[in-house]
């Protein structure tokens, strides 16, 4: 079972996209973009899974044991703040656009504008 | 579709990963930094410049999200002025019961504790700059919960919080600049990393992970705020439900 882990990245990365593509409401759609970087998160970490290996944190285990790899631990941290911040600006922008447009369907809004 | 299955067939095969940066890093890390945390001396010190970028990210989001925002206050807070018995009924719909609010203000004081414990000790146990300013920050949506908005918004001014975030921003990049300035290179840990386990090893470390903090708990507060004064203070007339 070792592709496991990546078909499940591959299965978030493919619903989200599938959300993102039918959403009818811009909170959902911004929800649907969350799952697509879960999909990465879940691709980052397994990629640096080392067999039987530990957290690398050093505090109570022997400095020569296995560990899993700590770069893609630090770039998926990367990842969710980067996700954190994408997701507070779009949801701004989607509040902007009920504003103006009174509506969150993506459809209506390029209706209204042309 | 074919794309992404071709782009599978070429990982590793899982737990079977070579990456020899990574296994470096692993065994280097901690007689270098006597920082236990290998992931936090990654994030802080080997990529410290990438991290730098990264808080740049956040700073810049967040500043994005109050100029759309407060856009769009300057515009309702006109027709709010124009009849007034809304925010009397908004301030009533926020009113607590006693229990709750005790239980709230109880569990504020915790809240802020873990969250001071996560950031100072991202260096020996999981934990850092980013998670303890993310729970910093939830302290502040409790008082919120618990109390009435007026209360948060007393407890947390906004330019306390816009300083807050700008200024540990500024005590990355400095902290950065000290590298160049002492040791010849930018980023470069330029405090000596002290002995393995203890609350102040990994050099510089620390005081990132509290300039990150700092920044992240300010960051996150003021969008918290933007966004509760969009729902709250400022519910207009016509797209309120």
């Amino acid at each position: 079972m070792s592709f496991l882990p990546y078909a499940v990245a591959a299965w978030l990365f493919g619903i989200g996209i599938y959300g993102v593509a039918t959403s009818r409401n811009l909170i959902h759609l911004v929800v649907c973009l969350t799952v697509v970087q879960s999909g990465t998160y879940v691709l980052l970490l397994a990629i640096g899974y080392v067999g039987a290996g530990k957290a690398p944190i050093f505090a109570d285990i022997p400095s020569n044991s296995t560990v899993v790899d700590p770069v893609v631990q630090t770039l998926t941290l990367t990842d969710v703040v980067v996700e954190a911040t994408v997701v507070a600006l779009l949801l701004a922008l989607a509040m902007q656009a009920h504003k103006r447009f009174g509506t969150l369907n993506p459809d209506d809004l390029g209706a209204m504008r042309s | 579709m074919a794309l992404v299955v071709w782009g599978f067939t070429g990982l590793p095969d899982f737990g079977h990963y070579k990456g020899d940066y990574g296994r470096l890093l692993a065994k280097v890390a901690v007689p270098e930094r006597k920082a236990t945390d290998v992931v936090v001396s990654t994030t802080f010190d080997y990529r410290g410049f990438d991290t730098l970028g990264e808080e740049m990210i956040l700073f810049t989001a967040v500043l994005g999200l109050v100029v759309l925002l407060r856009e769009l206050r300057g515009e309702q807070e006109e027709e709010e002025e124009a009849d007034d018995n809304k925010e009397g009924e908004a301030g009533r719909e926020h009113r607590t019961s006693d229990a709750l609010r005790i239980f709230g203000l109880g569990l504020v004081g915790p809240t802020v504790l873990l969250g001071v414990y996560i950031v100072t000790h991202g260096t020996l146990t999981p934990g850092g700059g980013f998670q303890g300013g993310v729970i910093l920050a939830t302290a502040l949506l409790i008082v919120y919960l618990a109390g009435r908005y007026a209360a948060m918004r007393k407890v947390s001014p906004i330019p306390l919080l816009e300083a807050g975030e700008a200024s540990g921003a500024t005590a990355f990049a400095l902290f950065g600049l000290g590298g160049l300035i002492i040791a010849g290179v930018y980023m470069k840990n330029f405090i000596d990393p002290g002995t393995k386990g203890s609350l102040l090893s990994g050099g510089f470390i620390p005081l990132l992970n509290i300039a990150v903090g700092l920044e992240v708990a300010g960051a996150f507060s003021l969008a918290f705020q933007e966004f509760l004064d969009q729902t709250i203070l400022l519910r207009s007339p016509g797209g309120g439900e």
